[in-house]
């Protein structure tokens, strides 16, 4: 056992661990930080991703360990305040504008992933937001939305509207909302 | 849908419908911050954790096994083998035995002596920890004596070939067969052929898919006395719990189910898993609560796979393009077992072959076999992808043969929209729909004469990089099902659905659904259909679900039948909850129910103005009960159970255009567009958003994914590494639109949109590569499109040669040819 000192969502934890634990188990198991999920076990779907000292990582690929000393942010700790008082990240709520999750499983590393991203590049076009996320899968979504939700919160947090229209709402660019408005 | 009703009164305006609106989805909130109820995420006190050792064999016996070692592992409490629980643990269920003589040869949950896929458990560790549990699973001492290994449908159904089960008599589960001619729906199948001027002949291989939720399985039982708690990763609580309690022998009312958030499934957790019947054995033996989670290797090696069938198919037609016949053999591989209903997945499909066209004879035969592989079972479409997938291959085959424009074949033989309602050769009744209309729009959405224009100039100047465009023009049966209608295809339950309506005293309004959402947005939808039912805010209205203590009647979530079956027993029980009120709200107002009008949540009395009083007011009334009429019960809840009478039949047009590079075989979608008709759109976000996965997944059917076997039957795409699950960077921009024409068969009007874009798309993307490269002598491409399949076919002609049809995939792997590109060009 080696002991650690770890800051998680703006919390300190003095812990003891086993060499061979993992952030992401660290965090799940010990910390009880259950937003942070398990979906392979070969680095490849991202569903784990949090914050390490301000650069996304893959939770899975590092032990727990490594995390001595350092500041991890996970989903639980991005939206500002608490309960149901706090204000949401931009990446979150576009996430929910642009219907960028389903089951929602990916979605905690999808929004961890997508942060980083726009911290990196603040204005990416679909292409690079696809490229920028390829190391996180979505088996709901096809993406799309996904695409939509981050170009949307690079909008907002530049303080521009969107003004490509693939980052409008799903509804409004497609036949479906003229039939639909037909119907009613 | 509903007709709306005259708003006649100008003050008192409906508000705006609900159903409709782009809703932003309530499930979102929990999910988006991480405060979420995965199963994984559940810790109880003196919680015990399972672990799995599996067999490395594919087929062998059991010939010594020691698991001593292992219980003398730090912090394991127990340790199991197939022995230990071989009197107990009975058989998985399999709830669809699709031909009176199928032979069904029991699947254990755990082997005794036998192994029959590699993956299939052999012990148990239960531990304090998971990593204890994982750790002493390497103490376990067995040894296997290897059997032949049975991995080649066309192989295993010959004479002579060695058995999976010693059992059987053979590797033939069941040999099922629809005739139209027999069935009275249709002509003559052979005479059909015989007449014919001409026939196109295929053998497709729809490869074997791996659903590959993203959310692993995970099981959690708590036993109370002798009550056990499940909560499970499954999208069936409601069967699983039936089923596992006639499995375990666990009375039904003193086990309890829930499915909290689960993420994903794609009829990839619609089944009765080992796993979960093991954890309640164990969680009985030991009287303390265990929780299993697998790994994602694990998931991907022995969750239930999807697809794997080779298809035979002929066309009969006159030389104008006129349709005369289908005929349609299947070997459709079971693995090693028949899971909840691995044999009915094929027969599912048989009805759909003949597609949106109108043949007069059609004969459909399909043969169930065995192999040493994971059982098939359910995966997005179901029976129904593997059938759109063959007709609309051999409709372009057909195009090919007659020089005609696949459009225009299309065109020719499809149902017009004045003949609906249809009934088809398969003896199915077609609802609705304008399949020219969806047409011609998918083409304006994709750009259709530009892209062609472009195709030719790529041809003329033979640019290496060569455009196809690929048509689907698709239909499915959604809203299973008809009771009556699974009881006549031997299904071993029904139909339905069932919800009901809580009116609280506050107004506020409870919904329980049988329906069991993971990911569709239930919470969101049902709330829109009761605000618009009872005139309640979209606010006031909480949908409950995946619990069988509180949900108790439910058949759960598959086949794109949660709206269109589950959402209308929802409508039927609104209508029941303002039926009831309705007496109340005449008493209060001392009137005549039958002077009554209810519009936007408000009872007003005919003829007079300023009367009236609101449902949710009527909820607090009725729960004081002080003042109501004699002889009626205190209460406005009420239930219901919907059965519908017939399917409803989404359809869609979906036209791609790929790009092939003809020097290194490299496929891509240059453009993807589709015009779907579900019916009625209740949420176009979460319809749109259904599209998009399932494009998604029946791209990847077509271009990335295919489960490979060895010639030992090891699972050689055992990791996200190897199985290609798309990424964001894999796929393309989808342009989509809806027609709408409503369904017949429910008050609703909605058909179902959960699978449709999985079962359109492959098609579409594989007829588009053909297109592309057709003129260099390529008459198929096995999927996956692969860069080396696409090579081989378009330097060694034809379908590439054995190393590109059949060298890598579920049967072929196990059969090495040496025949490469020369052979093949011969
Ligand atoms: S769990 Fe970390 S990448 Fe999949
Ligand atoms: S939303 Fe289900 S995996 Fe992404």
């Amino acid at each position: 056992m080696t002991q650690i000192n770890v800051r998680v969502d703006g919390a300190s934890y003095t812990d003891d661990v086993e060499p061979r634990t993992l952030l992401v188990h660290y965090l799940r198991e010990q910390l009880g930080k259950v937003g942070t999920v398990v979906g392979c076990d070969t680095s490849n779907c991202g569903a784990c991703t949090v914050h390490l000292d301000g650069q996304a990582v893959k939770s899975c690929t590092v032990f727990a360990v490594q995390a001595d000393g350092c500041q991890v942010t996970t989903i639980e700790g991005v939206a500002t305040g608490e309960g149901e008082s706090a204000t949401l990240h931009p990446v979150q709520r576009a996430f929910h504008e642009m219907h960028g999750l389903q089951c929602g499983f990916c979605t905690p590393g999808m929004i961890m992933a997508s942060i980083d991203l726009l911290k990196e590049n603040p204005d990416p076009s679909d292409e690079e937001v696809r490229e920028g996320i390829e190391g996180n899968l979505c088996r709901c979504t096809g993406y799309q939305n996904i695409v939509r939700a981050v170009r949307q919160a690079a909008a907002e947090m530049s303080g521009k509207a969107a003004d490509d229209p693939q980052a409008e709402p799903a509804a409004v660019d497609t036949a479906a909302a003229d039939h639909v408005a037909a119907q009613a | 849908m509903t007709a709306v009703e005259d708003p006649t009164s100008a003050v008192d305006l409906p508000p705006a419908k609900e159903v409709g609106q782009a809703r932003r989805r309530k499930e979102d909130a929990r999910l988006i911050t991480g405060k979420t109820t995965w199963t994984d995420n559940m810790v109880l006190p003196g919680m015990l954790h399972l672990a799995v050792l599996r067999s490395p064999v594919a087929h062998g016996r059991i010939t010594h096994l020691d698991v001593s070692a292992a219980k003398e592992r730090p912090n394991v409490v127990a340790v199991y083998t197939g022995r230990d629980l071989a009197e107990e643990q009975g058989s998985l269920p399999c709830a669809w035995p699709v031909t009176p003589d199928m032979v069904n040869p029991g699947h254990p949950s755990i082997a005794v002596e036998q192994i029959n896929h590699v993956g299939e458990a052999v012990a148990i560790v239960v531990a304090r920890s998971r990593t204890a549990a994982a750790d002493a699973l390497e103490a376990i001492d067995v040894d296997y004596e290897p059997l032949p290994v049975v991995l080649d449908m066309e192989q295993a159904v010959q004479e002579g070939s060695p058995l999976v089960h010693d059992s059987t008599t053979s590797n033939t589960s069941y040999h099922f067969v629809f005739d139209a001619g027999e069935a009275g729906t249709g002509g003559d199948t052979e005479q059909a052929f015989a007449d014919a001027e001409v026939t196109v002949s295929r053998r497709f291989v729809q490869q074997r898919l791996i659903p590959a939720f993203m959310e692993p399985r995970s099981v959690v039982v708590q036993p109370s006395g002798d009550s056990y708690t499940m909560w499970s990763a499954t999208q069936i609580p409601h069967i699983l719990r039936v089923m596992a309690a006639m499995v375990t022998g666990i009375p039904e009312h003193k086990l309890r189910v829930i499915a909290p958030d689960v993420g994903g499934g794609f009829g990839g957790k619609l089944q009765v898993n080992p796993e979960e019947i093991l954890c309640l054995l164990i969680a009985r033996r030991l009287g303390k609560p265990v929780k299993w989670t697998e790994t994602r290797g694990e998931s991907l090696m022995t969750a239930h796979h999807g697809r794997d069938q080779v298809q035979f198919i002929d066309v009969a037609a006159d030389r104008d393009g006129t349709v005369r016949g289908l005929r349609v053999r299947l070997l459709a591989d079971m693995g090693a077992y028949l899971r909840l209903i691995t044999p009915g997945v094929p027969a599912l499909g048989a009805f759909m072959f003949p597609g949106i066209y109108k043949f007069p004879a059609y004969r459909f035969e399909c043969d169930g076999v065995f192999t040493n592989k994971v059982p098939t079972d359910a995966y997005r479409g179901a029976g129904r992808p593997e059938a759109t997938f063959a007709i609309e291959r051999i409709m372009d085959e057909l195009a090919v043969e007659l020089d005609m424009d696949p459009l225009e074949l299309r065109r020719k033989n499809w149902i017009n929209t004045e003949e609906f309602p249809f009934t088809t050769v398969a003896g199915l009744e077609y609802d609705s729909g304008d399949y020219h209309q969806a047409t011609e729009q998918a083409l304006e959405l994709l750009g259709y004469d530009e892209l062609r224009a472009e195709q030719k100039r790529r041809r003329d100047s033979n640019d290496p990089v060569q455009l196809g465009i690929g048509f689907s023009t698709f239909t499915e049966m959604c809203g299973l099902a008809p009771s009556r209608v699974l009881g006549s295809l031997a299904f071993g339950a029904g139909g339905w659905e069932q919800a009901s309506i809580r009116m609280l005293p506050t107004g506020k309004v409870e919904v329980v659904t049988g329906s069991t959402p993971h990911g569709q947005g239930h919470e969101t939808a049902w709330s829109q259909i009761v605000a618009d039912e009872l005139g309640v805010p979209f606010e006031d209205v909480e949908v409950l679900h995946g619990d069988t203590a509180i949900s108790s009647r439910g058949l759960d979530t598959y086949g794109s039948r949660s709206l269109v079956v589950g959402g209308t027993a929802v409508v039927k029980a609104a209508e029941k909850v303002v039926e009831k009120a309705r007496v109340i709200a005449a008493h209060l107002l001392e009137a005549n129910a039958d002077d009554l009008e209810f519009t936007g949540g408000k009872f007003t009395v005919r003829g007079t103005p300023g009367a009236g009083v609101g449902i949710q007011e009527v909820a607090l009334a009725i729960f004081a009960a002080h003042d109501y009429p004699e002889g009626v019960e205190p209460t406005i809840d009420a239930e219901a159970t919907f059965d519908p009478e017939n399917f409803s039949f989404p359809h869609g047009t979906h036209i791609c255009a790929m790009e092939i590079d003809t020097e290194t075989g490299f496929a891509k979608i240059r453009k993807y567009a589709c015009v779907d008709d579900v019916g009625t759109i209740v949420n176009p976000l979460i319809v749109e958003g259904q599209v998009h996965g399932g494009l998604a997944q029946g791209i990847a059917q077509a271009m990335y994914e295919e489960a490979i076997y060895d010639a030992e039957g090891n699972l050689t795409t055992g990791s996200f590494v190897d199985y290609l699950v798309p990424a964001a960077s894999d796929l393309p921009h989808f342009d989509t639109g809806n027609t709408v024409h409503v369904a017949t068969s429910n008050p609703l009007g909605a058909k179902g949109v959960g699978e449709a874009g999985c079962i359109a798309s492959t098609p579409a993307v594989v007829n588009a590569a053909l297109d592309a490269v057709r003129h260099l002598g390529v008459t198929d491409i096995r999927m996956p499109l692969t860069p080396e399949r696409v090579w081989r076919a378009i330097h060694a002609g034809g379908d590439g040669g054995d190393r590109a049809a059949q060298g890598s995939n579920a049967y072929g792997g196990a059969r090495t040819t040496e025949s490469g590109i020369q052979e093949a060009a011969q």
